[in-house]
């Protein structure tokens, strides 16, 4: 899998829950440990294809679930970072 | 042959359904790491399962959002957090006449640190009856005013118009606490139909979790202050506390085991029905109650219907005090209930059992008939005894 993003949250309890509502709109996704340079504030972020990033986006939306960030991020498939990350401005949260 | 018929769910449910202990085996099994802390599998794997069960919580009790649910170690730590973080100082609290030591004990000592005041309105523990009008009045006025009530009385299962008492307080503009320890997993209802501010639950009872397990409900907006702060896992570089959910109120290790087992039985009580589950309490209650009353010298107590109760009767056998009831129950019968107060001392006094109490029986959806049978023939025997052998009682 190429994961080319992450999802950076506040809590992790949101990263959880985020894994399982994109995983049930059948969106790849894997929690991992979250990258220094994307995120200090929770300890593990969300992966995913970076073509599905609108996707990503409207699910989060729709399912009310508080993020920090979406991120364009490179990964391997065990989840370790491969290039320098290219922060994507959609901050604020996802609750509205 | 001496049974074992457990009647003391009030106190904390038993049995636990099979899949709560397969959950709890399975946890240890193949995650068993800090939930929230770390990134490796065991730790992802553990803060997975706590925020399945913050979810399947959350469906089953109808709440807004997982968000809307903050995990405690029990219904007094929940009702705690929210009498503490909602009374500001000059508060004027509004309460009932049934409640438990875990409302009355942390108002009483905020009363005697000078924070508030109480005033407490009589609710009758027979019918579930409160003057809604009087609620009302003591619910008008100005200045910071919070109402605290029960849902259903511990001792004698009997619920109250909390509907009714929930709007009253929103009329007035007064935060709403219920104390849900009796009734939720008991009694159906959907949390943000409730009209509460706030909602406390053990995990523990009607909901058939492990012991160390309990909820508190806030609803949307409604922040309190937090009881306790520390770690969370999360905003590490910061010394103060996070002001985002669940982690504002969750510091420390979680009880993720407690919590998995907890996620396991919400999801079992989901496909089984909250409602039936009160169906079965009440046939089980028709069943007692109507069997007790033909018992000469049997005084019960709480609601002529048992549809109006969550699953308990409380009751006293003339001359003989409930302690010694419960005793020669357990050591005689295998029957095993609680005597005495019920840490409802208010309660006890409104019915005029105090300060001895009364012998209160607890069911649960896996009581059987033959259970509740055992618990009746055991009461005739102890009515009905032949008591020319016991000492005489003095009374200083």
């Amino acid at each position: 899998m190429k994961w080319g993003g992450v999802v950076s949250f506040f809590a992790s309890e949101h990263a959880m829950r985020a894994e399982r509502v994109f995983q049930r709109a059948g969106l790849p996704a894997r929690l991992v440990p979250g990258p220094r340079e994307v995120s200090p504030n929770c300890g593990v972020a969300v992966a995913f294809v970076w073509e599905d990033e609108p996707e990503i986006e409207r699910v989060l939306r729709e399912s009310k679930i508080r993020f920090e960030a979406i991120h364009r991020y490179e990964l391997d498939d065990d989840g370790r970072a491969r290039g320098s990350s290219r922060r994507r401005a959609v901050l604020g949260g996802g609750t509205e | 042959m001496k049974g074992d018929v457990y009647l003391d769910n009030a106190a904390t449910s038993w049995p636990k359904p099979a899949v709560v202990l397969e959950a709890i085996q399975e946890f240890f099994a193949n995650a068993g790491g800090n939930t929230g802390r770390s990134g490796h599998r065991r730790s992802i794997a553990s803060s997975r399962v706590v925020s399945l069960a913050r979810e399947q919580l959350s469906d089953l009790l109808g709440a807004e959002s997982p968000d809307n649910l903050v995990y405690t170690k029990n219904a007094t730590e929940a009702l705690n957090l929210a009498i503490y973080g909602l009374v500001a100082d000059g508060t004027r609290v509004v309460t009932t006449s049934l409640e438990h030591n875990s409302v009355m004990r942390p108002l009483r000592e905020l009363e005697r640190r000078g924070r508030c005041s109480v005033e407490v309105v009589r609710a009758d523990g027979n019918s579930g009856e409160i003057d809604l009008a009087e609620w009302a009045a003591a619910l008008r006025g100005e200045g910071p005013r919070l109402a605290v009530a029960t849902h259903a009385s511990n001792v004698t299962g009997v619920l109250l118009p909390a509907a009714a008492m929930a709007a009253s307080a929103s009329g007035s503009g007064v935060p709403f606490v219920l104390d849900a320890s009796q009734s939720a997993g008991h009694v159906p209802f959907a949390l943000s139909k409730l009209g509460a501010t706030a909602v406390a639950m053990p995990g523990h009872k009607g909901l058939l979790g492990p012991s160390g397990t309990g909820l508190l409900y806030l609803a949307p907006d409604v922040e309190v202050e937090p009881l306790i702060r520390g770690g969370t896992g999360s905003q590490s570089e910061s010394e103060y506390q996070p002001d985002f959910a669940p982690d504002r109120y969750e510091s420390g290790t979680l009880n993720a085991v407690g919590i998995v087992g907890l996620g396991a039985a919400a999801e079992y009580l989901l496909t089984l029905g909250i409602d039936r589950v009160h169906a079965r309490l009440t046939e089980l209650g028709r069943r007692f109650r109507d069997a007790v009353g033909g018992i000469e010298g049997v005084t019960t107590y709480g609601p002529a219907d048992p549809a109006d109760s969550t699953g308990i009767l409380s009751l006293n056998i003339e001359g003989t005090p409930c302690a010694t009831v419960a005793r020669l129950l357990d050591d005689e019968w295998g029957v095993m209930t609680r005597a005495g107060l019920h840490c409802s001392p208010a309660a006890h006094r409104s019915l005029g059992t105090a300060p001895d109490g009364t012998l209160r029986f607890s069911w649960g959806n896996d009581t059987s008939e033959d259970d509740i049978d055992v618990a009746v023939e055991a009461l005739r025997a102890v009515a009905y005894r032949d008591r020319s052998a016991e000492p005489v009682r003095t009374v200083a």
